[in-house]
């Protein structure tokens, strides 16, 4: 049978009291006192089998031998065996093919976007769009080419990357130590009037002379440029260093130019063929 | 009890077992019924087939979490349509609510899976070690063969009930036919096996030796709707007015004979002449016990009845007490029921005139736009369209801007889109503004995408922004 169910008032309080409340002092549920003594028996167990007790030189190993590190190192090892089938196939597809296979291009514009980030968004940007002196790679100027194998072949073998025999190289001589200053500014005006600014007419018509003369080799005659020596357009609304007049002046002067590591031997050749497709769709590819 | 409170306070107390004795009557078969028809509604419902065509599960209700749809009946539903089971969940709780308002604690009474595991349990444990009386003295007895043979069977039988209490879980989220057979042949996933072992232990453990701790100590609802309940809430109380003093049949002027049958059939072990308390879910099983007794000694019946606070001074006065819809019918419930409705018809008519595909779009931050050669600014988006049918469909895109923009779609031809039945498909486009235009000068100038599809005619849009250049 039940027994004496005890009142309430039989109860010892806690001697707490808030506005006349008071509180009961009552026994907890024993189950409750059960499921205390099973998380000390399940943290005994932990401290068994995990990584757990700090000492100086790293922690206890724990009987598994279990390490985060070993966890994430494992599942790179089993993407990368998920993966193997699929690199193959993209290192036997010819770069312009394999925008035809859906799950290959996935494929290369994932990796290709994962690669950017670690080694082309320091310079480029995370949305690669550049920077000054750092060519924006989402537009429609490119200095060495813009299409799949011009990519290819940049990130492969860099520009001015002396180390590397195939590496893109020019380089524009500071005419600030072969012309006088006034012919600089000429020059600038002139180039002013080919990107269609605002210019000064009788400064540049005595700049054209001197462009034929000293620029037109590479930059061509209308200063539209010539991507085999990755001279820039300068007809166009694009400026690497800056459009306006001081900025022509200053690079004409000093002259400035970029260098790109080349990514053959850092990154593998998936991860090359990879990046070039990631950065030929991002909406400036040839 | 004073030798009690002179003795330094225990820290820890055990279950006081408790031994729910057989009853019968009306409230006792409608827990029957309703037990039936909640565990033939859990147990059922995953086996229950639903034609959808070749490419869709078949499956009438199921939570298909790898392709993050959810399937009911006729209704799917797709992540982006996530607020119907929001909307869902608001009428759940209003529907506690009002519940709750109108009839207290009825919920815990009645449909709590807690109460309705448990009363089996009950039922299985009156069936193997026989009706309280019996179960009281088979737990005093010492071990023996026959306790022990009780015993087992009675653990055995809760097994397997946990057991299928947990199989029928993991039936929801994965095609029953299929899983019932993995499951067998060990080829299911670890996660259905770790559900179902979990699932079985708490089953086990909650129906069948937690029982009533559970609500007593674990449960916050009796806490919360303790807050929800008003004097004209209906719920199971003894009418003192009537009872008291309560004696021996014949012996005392109140009506109760202290035969303590609504004490024995309580599954809350608590005796209900004590008052409201929170250990009580309102199961309404001491009111049959005390009408089957009250029907004996020739009182009337309701001794222990469905009451709201209101009506105890009233009827200790010797007044008519409010009638039952009275309670039921009042401002407060209206406007429950006035809110449950109103979310409820929202969704039907939500679910009627919901489309079948649906577009969403996201700007490029970085860089918000693109300046080309020619000065043209372009900006790029990331373009959504899901096909929420079983066929194949084809969209056309068309853009409407102030400005007479230009579109394109990348590595598309044209402005048409193929969509796969049932896929949800990205395309990035590219939006050009010239020069010339106010647009190309402009923080954020509106741009609506429409998306209309081909065979139907249906129109879809989408509102976004285009960045300009605006230094």
């Amino acid at each position: 049978m039940r027994k004496p169910k005890m009142n309430d008032e039989d109860y010892p309080t806690t001697g707490h009291e808030w506005d006349g409340i008071r509180e009961y002092d009552k026994p907890m549920p024993r189950w409750w006192l059960w499921t205390f003594y099973l998380c000390i028996l399940f943290s005994i167990g932990y401290v068994v089998y995990y990584p757990a007790i700090p000492l100086i030189n790293g922690a206890t190993k724990g009987v598994l031998g279990y390490s985060s590190r070993a966890e994430v190192q494992g599942e790179i090892d089993r993407v990368n065996a998920l993966n193997a089938d699929i690199e193959k196939t993209l290192l036997a597809t010819p770069m312009d093919d394999i925008a035809q296979n859906p799950e290959l291009s996935r494929f290369a514009s994932a990796g290709g976007g994962a690669v950017f980030r670690t080694y082309c968004a320091q310079c480029h940007g995370a949305g690669a769009q550049g920077g000054k002196g750092y060519p924006n790679l989402q537009d429609d100027d490119w200095l060495w080419g813009g299409d799949l194998a011009a990519l290819e072949t940049t990130i492969r073998h860099g520009i001015r990357h002396d180390a590397d025999d195939d590496t893109r190289y020019s380089e524009m001589p500071k005419f600030g130590e072969i012309l006088p200053q006034e012919e600089i500014k000429q020059i600038a005006e002139y180039v002013l009037a080919v990107s269609d600014q605002d210019h000064d007419v009788a400064l540049a018509m005595l700049g054209k002379p001197l462009f034929m003369d000293n620029c037109s080799a590479c930059h061509g005659e209308t200063g539209l440029g010539d991507r085999e020596q990755g001279a820039p357009n300068l007809a166009d609304a694009l400026w690497l260093f800056g459009g306006d007049r001081d900025s022509v002046v200053q690079t004409i002067t000093n002259s400035r130019f970029g260098v790109m590591p080349a990514w053959q031997g850092r990154i593998t050749d998936v991860q090359i063929k990879q990046v070039a497709f990631y950065v030929h769709q991002l909406g400036g590819g040839e | 009890m004073t030798t009690q409170t002179e003795q330094p306070p225990r820290l820890f107390e055990g279950r006081e077992p408790v031994f729910p004795q057989r009853v019968s009557g009306w409230y006792r078969r409608l827990k029957w019924w309703l037990m039936i028809f909640t565990l033939g509604i859990y147990y059922i419902t995953p086996w229950i087939r639903w034609d959808r065509g070749a490419n869709l599960p078949d499956q009438a209700v199921l939570v298909d979490l790898a392709n993050a749809r959810f399937f009911f009946f006729w209704i799917e539903i797709w992540p982006h349509e996530l607020y119907f089971v929001a909307g869902l969940l608001i009428m759940a709780g209003l529907g506690l609510f009002l519940f709750t308002s109108a009839l207290g604690r009825v919920w815990c009474g009645y449909a709590c899976p807690q109460t309705v595991w448990t009363d089996l349990f009950i039922l299985v444990e009156r069936w193997v070690e026989g009706d309280r009386n019996e179960r009281i003295r088979l737990l005093r007895a010492k071990w023996s063969f026959r306790k022990a043979r009780l015993r087992i069977t009675k653990w055995v039988i809760w097994l397997l009930i946990a057991l299928a209490t947990g199989g029928a879980w993991v039936f929801y989220f994965a095609d029953a036919q299929t899983l019932l057979r993995e499951l067998f042949t060990g080829q299911a996933a670890m996660v259905a096996y770790g559900t179902i072992a979990v699932l079985t232990a708490t089953t086990f453990l909650f129906g069948g030796f937690l029982r009533e701790q559970v609500c007593t100590y674990m449960c916050p609802w009796p806490r919360i709707q303790a807050a929800m309940m008003d004097e004209d809430s209906l719920t199971v109380a003894y009418r003192d007015w009537r009872g008291e003093p309560r004696g021996k049949l014949g012996k005392a002027e109140g009506d109760c004979i202290d035969c303590m049958a609504c004490v024995n059939v309580c599954p809350q072990g608590i005796d209900i002449r004590d008052g409201q308390q929170v250990e009580c879910i309102t199961c309404a099983l001491c009111i049959d016990a005390c009408d089957n007794v009250m029907e004996k000694i020739g009182k009337p019946r309701g001794l222990i009845d469905y009451c709201a606070l209101s009506d105890e001074p009233l009827e200790r006065a010797g007044a008519t007490p409010k009638t039952i819809w009275q309670h039921i019918l009042r401002l407060r419930n209206f406007i429950y029921f006035g809110l449950w409705s109103l979310i409820g018809v929202a969704m039907v008519v939500a679910l009627f005139i919901r489309s079948d595909f649906s577009a969403s779009i996201k700007p490029d931050r970085n860089p918000r736009f693109v300046t080309l050669s020619d000065g043209t600014l372009r900006n790029a988006y990331d373009l959504k369209i899901s096909n929420q049918t079983g066929a194949a469909r084809e969209f056309h895109l068309s853009i409407k801007t102030d400005d007479p923009l230009r579109l394109d779609l990348q590595g598309v031809d044209g402005m048409n889109i193929t969509v796969p039945a049932d896929e949800t498909m990205h395309q990035r486009i590219y939006v050009f503004a010239k020069p010339e235009y106010e647009t190309s000068r402009m923080d954020n100038a509106p741009i609506r995408f429409w998306v209309e599809d081909r065979a139907s005619g249906e129109r879809n849009h989408v509102d976004s922004f285009f960045a300009g250049d605006s230094k």
